[in-house]
C-alpha cells in the first residue's frame, strides 16, 4: 500500500490488521512506502512533533469504525486520545483483505491485529528510551504519550523517541494489556468526524467535485420486468445545459452541467417499455406465498429427530403465519458515485461498503485488468447493506465511458427508493408441538421468500433446544431486485420467530420469558442437533433485560419479551406499552446487549438505540408494494419513515463479560419488533403479525 | 438563464442559473457550499434546511428568483468557527452517526431555539419531527436541543 500521511522523520510501524497468520508489526521507512511497497494494509505513524496517526482501513457508513479501529491502537499505545489523528485509507485489494463494511464484521475480524501493533509501537518507544538512558527497559513506563523513567525522574515524549525507536527491530510475542487496565476502551468517545460534519464540510460522496466533471442522472426502467422499447431524447438534448444523452443496457442517462437541468432534461425524454418479464403485483406476491406454502418438495434446511411423530402425539398444535414486505433502504445520501474512464485506467470515488467489488465490476464491464481501476472512499450517508452492491457504481463508469468524461452520476430519492435490492417480501409458516405438561416437543418452520435465497437461519434458536424439528423453504424467483438489507433475513425472521415463541408461551400456559430460559437449559443439558450459539450467552442478557426492566413487577405497564443472536452479538429487549386514553403506545424499549468487550461507549450505544429505532420503523410503517412491476411508493411523502416524536424511550444495557468484541451495527435491530407486538399484545390481546402494523387490521383496531 | 445575485453567510454570490433552480442546488453545484445536502427534493426530510431571514427552510423547494434580497445563511456560516450552541452542544452529546441529515437537523435546531430559547420537551419534538434521521439518532438530537438551550445564547 501506499501511505496517506508521513511520520516526519518518526517511527513508522507497518501492521496487518486481519490475517491470524499474518507477518507481525515492523518498522517501515519512509522511501518503501512512498513507493507504495509496503507488506502492510494499516500502520501508525509517530511523528517527532508527538502527532500520531493511525490509518482506519474500513470505510465508515456510521458504524463508527474509523474511531473505534484507532482506539483500540490508541489504548495499547498508551497515548493521548486528542493527540490520535486518524486517516481513512484508499483502497488497496491486494493487502486489504477484508475492507468491507457489512455484517457488523469489522472490530471481531481486527481486534488481537490492532492491540498488537499498538503495544509494540510502546515498546519499542520504551526501548528507545531504556537506551538512551542506559537503563533496564524494565524500569520504565509510560502515560498518555510520555515515557518514564521512576529512579531518576526521566521523562521524553514519544515525538522526541520516534526517531531513536525507528532504528530499533519490532519486537515479537509482546504482551497485551489486561482489560482491568483499559484507559480508553470502555469509555465514551466521540466520532472523529464530528467537526467536519458539524460544519458541513465537504465529506460524503455526493459533496466530491472535480473541476470540469459533468453530472449524470440515468432513467432506469419503468417497472421490475421492462425493457426500453424506443428512446426519444431530441427534446432532453435540446435543454439548456445538458452535454448528452446516452443509452446502456436498460438504462438512458442525460449528461449536462448541472444536477437540476439534467433532472428536467430527463424529465423531457420520451422512453417507451415493453414487457420483458413478469410484471409482478404485491397481490401477484400474496397469492405465490400462499401456493408455494402448500408445495410438496421444499428445500430441507435443517431436520431433527421425527417431527412428524412429535405433531402426533401432540396435546395440542399452535400453528401462524407471519408476513413482511420488501424495503428499500433508504440511506439519507442516495446512491451517487463519480467515475473518470480514461484511456490508460478508471478513477471511482465516493461511498461504497464493497470498495473491491466496485473494482472488480468495473473491470470486468470494462474489459481491463482490475489494478488498472482506483477507488477512494469517501464518507458514507448511511449504508444499511445497500451500498454492498455496486450497480450504482457501474451507472457512473457507463456513462462516464461513453461521453468520455469525469461524470458524477447521482440517483434522485425516487430512483432510490425504485432502484432495487430490496431487503425481500418473505412469509413464514410456525408450526408448534407441545406435550400435556406445555413442553415444546415439535417445531416446524417453512419460510417463502421472493428472491430471498434462504429465507430461515436454521441453526438459529430455538434450534438446539426442540428434539424435533424441520425447518425448509422455498424460494420464488422474481424480476424485482433483492440484496442484504441491515441484519439480512433475520430483520424480518426474528420478529416473527420471538413472536411465534410467545403465542407458544401463553398456549403452554407460561411466562415468556421462563419458556425460553427453559428451552435455552434444554439446550445446554441434551441438545439435539448442533447448538450453534451460545446458550449461556443468550441467558445473561435475557436475565439482564429482566431485571432492570423489572419483568412482571411493574404495574400500569405491559412488557413484551425478545431474544435474539445475530451477527455474532446477543441482545435481548423488553418492550412497555401504557394505555393512554385508551390507546396503547410504546413507552419504553430496554435492551441488554453482549456485544463481548464494548470499545466505545458512546459509539455502541448510538448503534443499539438506533437499531431499535431503526426495526420498530420499518415494523410499524415500512411497506413497498408493487403494480405490475412498478413500485407504488416512491419518496418519502408515501413511503414512512420513523420520526423523532414517534420514538419510545430507550434504556442501553452491557453484558461485561470481557470476550472479544464483536459487532454492533445489526444485531440490536431484529429483537425490536416482538418486542413491540408482543407488548402490544399484552396490552390490547390483538396480535400483530405481518408488517407493517400500521396496515394490519388488528392495529387499526386498536388505535 | 439568469444571474441572481445572493447573500449568503454574509458575503455576495452570483449565480448563473434557470430561475426554477431550487437554491439548494445553487448551493451545491454553483457555489460549492456543500454542507446542505440533497435527502428528498420534495420537502419531507429536512436535510436541505437553511435560514432564509432567519426562518428554517427548505431549500430543496425553493426556486432562486423566490429569494431576492433575502439573507441565506447555511450550515457553513451558522458559526465562524463551527462553535454555535447548536453545534457545541451536538458535539458534546455526540450526535452525528452517518452524519448526512445533521446539518439540516442542526439548521432547523438553530432556528428554532432562536424564536423559543427555553423549550420544553414537546415543542422540541415538533420543532424536529420535520427532520428524518435514517440512522435513528433522535434521542441525542432531542437532547442535544436541550443541551443547547441551556448554553448562553450567541
Ligand atoms: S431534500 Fe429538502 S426536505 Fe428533503
Ligand atoms: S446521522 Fe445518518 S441520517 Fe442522521
Amino acid at each position: 500500500m501506499k501511505l496517506a500521511a508521513s511520520a516526519g522523520g518518526g517511527l513508522l510501524l507497518g501492521f496487518n490488521w486481519l490475517s491470524a497468520n499474518a507477518t507481525p508489526p515492523a518498522v517501515v521507512d519512509e522511501a518503501t512506502a512512498a513507493a507504495g511497497n509496503l507488506d502492510f494494509n494499516s500502520y501508525l505513524s509517530i511523528a517527532t512533533d508527538g502527532t500520531i496517526t493511525i490509518l482506519s482501513p474500513n470505510p465508515e457508513v456510521g458504524q463508527g469504525i474509523k474511531t473505534a479501529f484507532p482506539i483500540i491502537v490508541a489504548e495499547e499505545l498508551d497515548v493521548d486520545w486528542t493527540k490520535v489523528k486518524v486517516v481513512q485509507a484508499p483502497l488497496d485489494t491486494t493487502k486489504f483483505e477484508r475492507q468491507v463494511a457489512g455484517g457488523s464484521g469489522s472490530i471481531p475480524h481486527s481486534w488481537d491485529r490492532l492491540r498488537q501493533a499498538g503495544a509494540t509501537a510502546r515498546l519499542m518507544l520504551m526501548e528507545a528510551a531504556a537506551n538512551r538512558w542506559k537503563v533496564p527497559a524494565s524500569e520504565i513506563t509510560t502515560d498518555k504519550g510520555v515515557v518514564m523513567h521512576k529512579g531518576s525522574g526521566r521523562k521524553l515524549s514519544y515525538g522526541e523517541l520516534a526517531q531513536d525507536a525507528a532504528k530499533l527491530t519490532a519486537p515479537k510475542d509482546v504482551k497485551l494489556k489486561d482489560a482491568k487496565d483499559y484507559k480508553l476502551i470502555g469509555q465514551s468517545i466521540k466520532n472523529v468526524d464530528n467537526k467536519p460534519i458539524l460544519t458541513g464540510q465537504p465529506l460524503f460522496g455526493i459533496d466530491f467535485h472535480r473541476e470540469g466533471m459533468l453530472y449524470a442522472m440515468v432513467q432506469h426502467p419503468s417497472a421490475f420486468g421492462m425493457k426500453i422499447k424506443s428512446v426519444d431524447a431530441s427534446a432532453a438534448k435540446a435543454m439548456p445545459g445538458i452535454v448528452d444523452v446516452v443509452q446502456f443496457k436498460n438504462n438512458v442517462a442525460v449528461v449536462g452541467k448541472s444536477t437540476w437541468q439534467v433532472k428536467k432534461a430527463r424529465e423531457a425524454l420520451k422512453v417507451e417499455y415493453e414487457k420483458d418479464g413478469d410484471l409482478e403485483s404485491t397481490s401477484d406476491h400474496n397469492r405465490i406465498f400462499t401456493e408455494l406454502m402448500d408445495s410438496p418438495n421444499a428445500t430441507v434446511r435443517r431436520k431433527d429427530g421425527d417431527v412428524e411423530a412429535a405433531f402426533k402425539k401432540a396435546a395440542k398444535v399452535v400453528k401462524s403465519e407471519y408476513q413482511c414486505p420488501f424495503l428499500p433502504h433508504s440511506p439519507m445520501e442516495p446512491m451517487n458515485f463519480f467515475a473518470h474512464v480514461r484511456p490508460d485506467g478508471v478513477e471511482l470515488v465516493g461511498p461504497t461498503q464493497t470498495p473491491e467489488r466496485a473494482r472488480n465490476e468495473t473491470a470486468k464491464l470494462l474489459g481491463i485488468s482490475p489494478d488498472k481501476v482506483t477507488v477512494e472512499m469517501t464518507r458514507m450517508g448511511g449504508g444499511f447493506g445497500r451500498r454492498l452492491a455496486a450497480d450504482y457504481v457501474l451507472d457512473a463508469v457507463e456513462v462516464s465511458n461513453l461521453v468520455k468524461a469525469p461524470v458524477k452520476m447521482i440517483w434522485t430519492r425516487e430512483d432510490d427508493m425504485n432502484g432495487g435490492n430490496y431487503r425481500p417480501s418473505v412469509r413464514y409458516r410456525f408450526e408448534a408441538a407441545l406435550d400435556a405438561q406445555g413442553n415444546m416437543i415439535g417445531y416446524k418452520l417453512r419460510g417463502v421468500g421472493i428472491n430471498a435465497g434462504n429465507p430461515t437461519r436454521e441453526d438459529n434458536f430455538p434450534s438446539g433446544a426442540v428434539d424435533n424439528l424441520l425447518i425448509d423453504s422455498f424460494d420464488h424467483k422474481s424480476p424485482i431486485t433483492t440484496g442484504p438489507w441491515r441484519a439480512p433475513i433475520t430483520n424480518f425472521l426474528a420478529f416473527a420467530e420471538q413472536s411465534f415463541l410467545d403465542e407458544v408461551a401463553q398456549a403452554a400456559g407460561k411466562d415468556p420469558i421462563q419458556f425460553r430460559l427453559d428451552l435455552l437449559e434444554k439446550a445446554k443439558k441434551s441438545p439435539a442437533g448442533e447448538v450453534k450459539y451460545d446458550a449461556d450467552r443468550m441467558i445473561a442478557v435475557t436475565k439482564l433485560a429482566a431485571e432492570k426492566a423489572g419483568w412482571g413487577k411493574k404495574k400500569g405497564v405491559h412488557q413484551g419479551f425478545s431474544l435474539y443472536f445475530s451477527h455474532r452479538s446477543y441482545v435481548a429487549q423488553i418492550g412497555e406499552v401504557a394505555m393512554q386514553k385508551g390507546k396503547p403506545v410504546v413507552k419504553k424499549i430496554y435492551a441488554a446487549a453482549d456485544c463481548g468487550v464494548v470499545i466505545n461507549q458512546s459509539g455502541a450505544r448510538q448503534q443499539i438505540m438506533g437499531g431499535i429505532v431503526d426495526g420498530m420503523g420499518h415494523a410499524m410503517y415500512g411497506n413497498m408494494t408493487f403494480k405490475n412491476g412498478a413500485p407504488e411508493q416512491e419518496n418519502f411523502n408515501t413511503y414512512k419513515l420513523i420520526r423523532l416524536n414517534e420514538i419510545p424511550e430507550i434504556d442501553v444495557f452491557f453484558v461485561d463479560n470481557g470476550i472479544a468484541p464483536t459487532g454492533l451495527g445489526e444485531p440490536a435491530l431484529p429483537p425490536t419488533g416482538a418486542a413491540v407486538a408482543n407488548a402490544l399484545f399484552k396490552a390490547t390481546n390483538k396480535r400483530l403479525r405481518n408488517q407493517p402494523f400500521v396496515e394490519e387490521d388488528a392495529y387499526k383496531s386498536i388505535l | 438563464m439568469a444571474l441572481y445575485k445572493l447573500q449568503i453567510n454574509g458575503r455576495s454570490y452570483q449565480a448563473d442559473v434557470e430561475p426554477d433552480t431550487p437554491l439548494l442546488w445553487v448551493l451545491r453545484d454553483n457555489l460549492g457550499l456543500v454542507g446542505t445536502k440533497y435527502g428528498c427534493g420534495i420537502a419531507q426530510c429536512g436535510a436541505c434546511t437553511v435560514h432564509i431571514n432567519g426562518e428554517a427552510t427548505r431549500s430543496c423547494v425553493l426556486p432562486v428568483s423566490a429569494i431576492g434580497t433575502s439573507k441565506v445563511v447555511t450550515i457553513e456560516g451558522l458559526s465562524a468557527e463551527g462553535n454555535h450552541p447548536v453545534q457545541q452542544a451536538w458535539d458534546e452529546v455526540d450526535v452525528p452517526q452517518c452524519g448526512y441529515c445533521q446539518a439540516g437537523q442542526i439548521m432547523t435546531a438553530a432556528a428554532f431555539l432562536k424564536k423559543n430559547p427555553k423549550p420544553n420537551n414537546e415543542e422540541i419534538d415538533a420543532a424536529m419531527s420535520g427532520n428524518i434521521c435514517r440512522c435513528g439518532t433522535y434521542h441525542r438530537i432531542r437532547e442535544a436541543v436541550k443541551v443547547a438551550s441551556n448554553k448562553p445564547a450567541k
